[in-house]
Formats: C-alpha cells, sequence, structure tokens
C-alpha cells in the first residue's frame, strides 16, 4: 500500500499525489522505474486533455457556431447534443479512406500523423499549476516556435502528395503564409521573453504572478499582433486560406477522406487549444488569477483561460469573411512586422531603463499607461493607412426615384 | 538573374465545386493563382424546357417555369403568364394584379437574401450572413406555402390572374413581415458594410464598365450596381407597377461591392412595394377564367419583367394551336453570365469566386 501524506487529496494541484508515487517509488524501486513511470504519466495526462478537449471543441465549436448563426446546433445525439463528437468520429472512421491513385502513396499517408504530433507536443512545456509541468524547458519559448513550423511542412507535404491541383495551391498558400507570419510571431513572442528575461515558461508566469500584472497589460501591441498572426497560423477564418472552402474546395486535405480527414480537423482543433493555451501562458497570467489560485484549482484556471481564448476564435469564424492571401500577406508584411519591430524597440528601451537605472517596480504602471497609449496610436494609424482606400467610395446606394427611359421608334417605322 | 518561369496550369471550377451556385463550371488557366483564361462550360443542367414546352398546352407549361429560376420561381411564373395573356390577348383583374405584384416583391426579396447570402459566403464567411438572410428568406416561403402549398416551385399565377386568392391567416403574417424586415435590413447593413474584410474583398474587384455592361446587354443588379438606372418595373411597366412609388438604387463603380449594396437596397424597395400594395390590395376575383386548352390566334408575343436577376423575358409564337409553337426564353442569368469571362482575367482565383458570386446565376435558368 503507498503511505499517502496528509496533502494528496488536495487537488489545487494534481502534483500531489503524483508526487507521493514518485517518492514511494524512488524508495521501492529502481532510478529507471521512476524516470519511465513519471513520462507516462505526464504524457497521459496531456494526452487525454487533447483528445477530451478535441472531442469538447468540436461540440463547442459547432453549438457556438449555431447559437451565432440564430440556430441551434447539434442537439440530437446525447443531452445537449454532447454525444455529437462521438457519433462524428464514427461515421468518420466507418468512411471508406480514398487515395488517388496518382498520388505519392508514402507521403500521402504520413501528413495526418505528422501533423498531429506537434500538435500534441506543444502541451508538454505548459505550466498548469506551480509544480504541474510535464517538462520544464528552460527555452520553452523557443520549442513552442520550432513546433509551429512543423505543422506548415506536414500541411506542404499533404499539399503535395495528393496530386491535386487545388491541393497544391492550398499547400503553396500555407508555404506562403508561414514564412510570412512566422515573423511577427516570433518577434511578438520575444516582447514578454525581453520583460521577463527567460524563455522557461514557468518562469514568466511566475513574474507576472509576482508582480501581479498580467504581461498583457503591459504589452498590449504583441497580445494583438500574436493574436492576429496566430489566427493566421492556425488557418481559421479570416485567415483560412489553405483550406478556403469557397475557393479552392478544402485546400491541402481535399483528397483525403475518413479519419485522415478527421485527424486534420482534430489538429485544427487541438491547435486552437494550444495556441490559447500560449496566449494565456505568456500574457495571460497562466494558472494565476490575482489571488484567486490560492482557492480554485490553479489547472482549472489556465484551462478556462484556454477556454475562454479558444471561444474568441470560434466568434472570429463565425463572424469575418476571409481575406485574400495577398491582402494576407500584405497584411503580415506592411502592418504586422513593422508593428512588430517597433514594438521591440519600445520594449527593449523599456526593461533597459527599468534593468540599468534600477527603477522601483512603480515604473511598471507608467509602462502600462505608456505601451497602451502608443499601441492605439500605432494600431491605429497603420489601420487608417490600410483601411483608407476602401472608404473613397460611399458605401451606400444613389437612389433614383424616375428613370429615363431612351425613345424607341414606333412599331414598324423600322419597316420604312 | 533569370526570371523564374512557371507554366500555367489549367484547373476546373466546377461542376462539383462549393462556389459554383449549382452546376456551372469555370474552365481556368492560371499563372500561380492569376487567372489567365476562362472558358465557361454551360449545359450541366440543361432539361431541354424550350422545346419540352412545344409539346404541352399553354397552362401546362407553367410549372416549367418554376424549375428555370428555381429560386425566384414567382417571377418566372409572371412572365410566362404575363406572354402568354399578351398573346391570347386576356385582361387580369385588379386582385390579381396586385397579388401578383406582392408575390413578385416578396420573391425578389427572398432571392436577394440568398444572393447576398451566398456572395458573403464566397467571400470566405463561415455560413453566418447566409444563415442570417435564410431567416428570413424561410418567413417568405411560409407565406408562399400558406397561398399555394408549394414554397420553392410555387406555379402559384396562371394565365389571367393567380390559382387562388390567399388565406385569411396571411394578412397578419404578410404584415408582421413588412414591420420587421427593414430592422432587419438595416441590421445587415450594419453588420456587413462597414466590416473591413468585406470591403477589402470586394470593392474593386471584378469592375464592370457601364459601357460594357450595356454592350453585353446586362441587366438586373449588375446593370444597376455599373450606375445606369435601368429596371424594367419603371422603364416598361406591367402588371401594376405604375401605381406605385419606390427608388432604383444604383451603385458607383460596378464593382462586387456595388452588386451587393443594391441588391440590399432592392430588398427594402420592395418591401416598401409590397406596403403599399397591401394597403391599395382591392377586392374581387383574383383571375379570369380561361379555357383549360387555351388556343390564342396564330401570333407572337413578347412579354418581360424585371426578375431579381435581371430583365427576364418571354417570347411565345402561337400558329393557333393548343400549345405554343415557339417557346423561348430571355434568361438574365445567362446574358449577365457573358461578362464574367472579362471580368475574371486577371484576377486572383479567389476574386474570380467572388466576382462570379456577385452576377449572382442561376444554372437552372441559364440551361434551361
Amino acid at each position: 500500500m503507498i503511505p499517502f501524506l496528509d496533502a494528496w487529496y488536495d487537488l489545487r494541484s494534481l502534483a500531489n499525489p503524483v508526487r507521493e508515487l514518485y517518492d514511494w517509488l524512488r524508495d521501492n524501486t529502481a532510478d529507471e522505474v521512476v524516470y519511465v513511470v513519471s513520462a507516462v504519466i505526464g504524457a497521459v495526462a496531456i494526452l487525454t486533455f487533447v483528445g477530451l478537449g478535441a472531442l469538447a471543441n468540436v461540440w463547442l465549436e459547432r453549438r457556438i457556431i449555431g447559437r451565432i448563426q440564430v440556430r441551434r446546433g447539434p442537439n440530437r445525439v446525447g443531452p445537449f447534443g454532447l454525444l455529437q463528437p462521438v457519433a462524428d468520429a464514427i461515421k468518420l472512421i466507418q468512411k471508406e479512406v480514398l487515395q488517388p491513385r496518382a498520388s505519392d502513396a508514402k507521403l500521402f499517408n504520413l501528413p495526418p500523423i505528422l501533423v498531429f504530433i506537434p500538435a500534441m507536443l506543444t502541451f508538454a512545456v505548459f505550466a498548469w499549476a506551480p509544480d504541474m509541468v510535464y517538462a520544464n524547458l528552460n527555452v520553452g519559448v523557443l520549442y513552442l516556435l520550432a513546433l509551429s513550423s512543423i505543422t506548415s511542412l506536414a500541411i506542404f507535404i499533404a499539399g503535395w502528395a495528393s496530386n491535386n491541383k487545388y491541393a497544391l495551391l492550398g499547400a503553396m498558400r500555407v508555404i506562403a503564409m508561414a514564412v510570412s507570419y512566422e515573423i511577427p510571431l516570433v518577434l511578438a513572442l520575444l516582447s514578454p521573453v525581453l520583460f521577463v528575461g527567460s524563455m522557461n515558461i514557468p518562469t514568466i508566469v511566475d513574474w507576472q504572478r509576482h508582480y501581479d500584472v498580467w504581461l498583457a497589460f503591459l504589452l498590449p501591441m504583441p497580445v494583438l499582433i500574436y493574436a492576429v498572426a496566430a489566427t493566421a497560423e492556425l488557418n481559421r477564418t479570416p485567415a483560412d486560406i489553405a483550406e478556403a472552402e469557397s475557393e479552392i474546395i478544402a485546400g491541402f486535405h481535399t483528397e483525403y477522406s475518413g479519419m485522415k480527414f478527421g485527424l486534420f480537423y482534430a489538429v485544427e482543433l487541438v491547435n486552437s487549444l494550444a495556441v490559447s493555451g500560449i496566449m494565456a501562458s505568456l500574457f495571460f497570467g497562466g494558472y494565476s488569477l490575482y489571488g484567486l489560485d490560492e482557492w480554485l484549482p490553479p489547472w482549472l484556471i489556465f484551462i478556462g483561460k484556454i477556454y475562454f481564448f479558444y471561444f474568441g476564435l470560434i466568434w472570429l469564424r463565425g463572424t469575418l469573411p476571409r481575406l485574400r492571401i495577398d491582402q494576407l500577406m500584405a497584411l503580415a508584411w506592411k502592418m504586422l512586422i513593422p508593428l512588430a519591430l517597433i514594438n521591440i524597440c519600445i520594449v527593449a528601451t523599456e526593461v533597459l531603463l527599468w534593468r540599468e537605472l534600477e527603477l522601483t517596480d512603480w515604473v511598471l504602471a507608467a509602462y502600462i499607461a505608456i505601451n497602451a497609449v502608443l499601441t492605439v496610436f500605432f494600431i491605429g494609424a497603420f489601420f487608417r493607412l490600410i483601411t483608407a482606400r476602401f472608404y473613397r467610395l460611399p458605401r451606400r446606394v444613389r437612389l433614383v426615384h424616375d428613370i429615363s427611359v431612351p425613345s424607341l421608334p414606333a412599331p414598324g417605322a423600322a419597316a420604312q | 538573374m533569370t526570371e523564374l518561369h512557371t507554366p500555367p496550369y489549367v484547373v476546373n471550377i466546377g461542376p462539383q465545386h462549393p462556389s459554383t451556385h449549382g452546376v456551372f463550371r469555370l474552365k481556368v488557366t492560371l499563372d500561380g493563382e492569376r487567372i489567365i483564361d476562362a472558358e465557361m462550360v454551360l449545359g450541366y443542367l440543361h432539361r431541354s424546357m424550350e422545346k419540352l414546352a412545344e409539346e404541352r398546352t399553354f397552362t401546362q407549361n407553367i410549372p416549367f417555369t418554376d424549375r428555370m429560376d428555381y429560386l425566384a420561381a414567382m417571377t418566372g411564373n409572371l412572365a410566362y403568364c404575363l406572354a402568354a395573356e399578351k398573346l391570347a390577348g386576356i385582361e387580369v383583374p385588379e386582385r390579381g394584379s396586385y397579388l401578383r405584384v406582392i408575390f413578385a416583391e416578396l420573391q425578389r426579396i427572398a432571392s436577394h437574401c440568398m444572393a447576398n447570402g451566398t456572395f458573403v459566403n464566397d467571400c470566405g464567411a463561415w455560413q453566418t450572413p447566409l444563415m442570417y438572410m435564410f431567416r428570413d428568406r424561410e418567413k417568405i416561403l411560409d407565406l408562399f406555402e400558406m397561398t399555394c402549398g408549394a414554397r420553392l416551385t410555387t406555379n402559384y399565377m396562371r394565365i389571367g390572374g393567380v390559382a387562388f386568392d390567399v388565406p385569411d391567416e396571411w394578412y397578419p403574417a404578410i404584415k408582421a413581415l413588412v414591420a420587421e424586415l427593414p430592422d432587419r435590413i438595416a441590421e445587415y447593413e450594419e453588420l456587413l458594410l462597414d466590416s473591413e474584410i468585406l470591403l477589402a474583398r470586394s470593392r474593386d474587384i471584378g469592375v464592370l464598365k457601364p459601357e460594357a455592361a450595356i454592350n453585353a446587354s446586362t441587366s438586373g443588379p449588375l446593370l444597376r450596381g455599373c450606375g445606369i438606372a435601368w429596371d424594367v418595373r419603371k422603364a416598361d411597366p406591367y402588371c401594376v407597377y405604375d401605381r406605385f412609388d419606390f427608388d432604383i438604387p444604383v451603385g458607383h463603380n460596378g464593382d462586387c461591392f456595388d452588386r451587393f449594396i443594391v441588391r440590399l437596397e432592392e430588398m427594402r424597395q420592395s418591401l416598401r412595394i409590397v406596403g403599399q400594395a397591401l394597403t391599395h390590395l382591392p377586392g374581387g376575383p383574383v383571375s379570369t377564367p380561361v379555357p383549360l386548352a387555351l388556343r390564342p390566334e396564330p401570333g407572337e408575343a413578347y412579354a418581360r419583367i424585371e426578375s431579381p436577376k435581371g430583365e427576364l423575358g418571354f417570347y411565345l409564337v402561337s400558329d393557333g394551336g393548343p400549345t405554343p409553337y415557339r417557346f423561348h426564353v430571355r434568361s438574365p442569368s445567362y446574358i449577365n453570365l457573358s461578362v464574367l469571362k472579362d471580368l475574371t482575367v486577371g484576377l486572383s482565383i479567389a476574386d474570380a469566386i467572388v466576382t462570379l458570386g456577385s452576377l449572382d446565376i442561376n444554372v437552372g435558368e441559364i440551361d434551361r
């Protein structure tokens, strides 16, 4: 029997019961067993969250978009349609998996798996609670950025191997977009790293808890840049140009059917969670919630924040039309990258002043005000610059009451 | 540095594609994403209606007109009945004409709901505007169902009037609709016309010059979007349209956005007409009795109306027999579509889809 300490039932950190287990294993078994067991427990926990999260997201996405579209959404399978994702999955598994004869067989089967791995690996570095971190990487942010590039590669392979022109168009778009949006994304994530002075995600979260200020308030500009760039990377409307249903059918996964398509679909939902998680960890205090994390389980707060941002993504999908690829590129190169560079300069200066002049922590309050003003100014200016041409012509019609009809020759007049 | 050479390649957009509005096929030659040549392939929905109509009596032909523009069956009915009445010299009672106007205008709103909803869908919205507009279209289809039992292929108009008078429960329903829809249209304008993304996608895209529009004989919102005030309802009034006070919306630039806002405003103007027609709706019979096997005098007749998609005309020739000798349709979709190649060459695929969506074609009417 494993001897438990008094704190094992304290669910505010799920690490407590696990630590009990480790201690017991360390005393009673070989070191290798401890490593293997700890790895398996963490991996299973993350896979469970990802798996259940993907299922829940299918339901949430369909229900919420249903509400946005003044309809009910799925409500037939199970209470409130909760079993709809299961029914969807069963349907997809039953479907025939078609493979075009002209496709590259090996490459064609690779992407559905390849695309899933980085999506799940992302969750390894998140800080779910003060001591619930699966991989406490000191280069956590870099690791996240590296993973997001693999997804684009997998999608490109899918488009190329399908040997379909629509898929190829989608694949080309993905590559073009990944190249463009990686830059503002990296530059945006660099700001919290600069401010905190660490790439380790638990450290960044701790910093926000220590100073009692979310980085989102300090750095509003990178939050917005990251939100736009991440939406583009995620392939969701308003930037779902790689799938672009109305243009190129389903883009890179046009030729995928059955569960292969299901994997692409699930990955999209899991990636949305991952992006929301990055947003919550780096900018919105991770598991901390201004002292409330003493009472509520921190991991629940973190999941709540993830789903808060995920709701935002669903809302965007439900409301916005899609940008054209060159407009999306223009947004990246002409607006986001200059903004991100300006932002890096501002942040670097502020951090330098704070560190070198050894200012008091009260300077953070001043930084919040300065950055808010600068963000409104720069984003407003760029936005005005980009959208000016749309307002050249009036956006309402001209009304004509009486129309002039050219007089026609009388019947028979033409014959004369 | 040598110039990078990419060979052009051909992509078939359609006949099975989410955005071709039916089974329309556009064969485009692409250089990267830019269209350098476009070829329209028609005929996937050809049902030989014009020939079949020569074997059926004048009354039996009415259901065919439902199935041409199946999103605007009432106006199809109306144009055909007007042509047949002109051919046979039949007068329509007042109430019949008023009901025809009301249903034709309701049909215009329903068709524009569909056109605008799918247009924003083509711009990449995730079905939401379409669902909003379907909500309103449903209410109009409910009114159709109340009156004639059918929602889509109504077969409501008859030579000499309309098939049935409206039931009692129809009056409160249509009054509620007329009171409610202007708010909805204002809501759409608020939600969509200030959207920078929609503007980016449709402003200055697919610009049709007024001269080109006239040369191609286009009509309807496509022509009015170019800034030309032309509407058969005003230019050559039929039914009782000369008794109503309404405006013709025209665009500024002839681009996709202009066609979109013209349709939105037309919905509002149609409501004005419906409101006036309801106020002045006279009593009396709804149709003139017409023999089932109508045998018009030998001759020919052409009648045209302003259908939601443009000028819809029917040309009928009678040789004195019970069936038309010749039955020809001037369908606005077919003629409006002829500008597509000029509009799309030089654009990217995404813009071509938006342009196609803004033309508001209906393949049932094109192929017949």
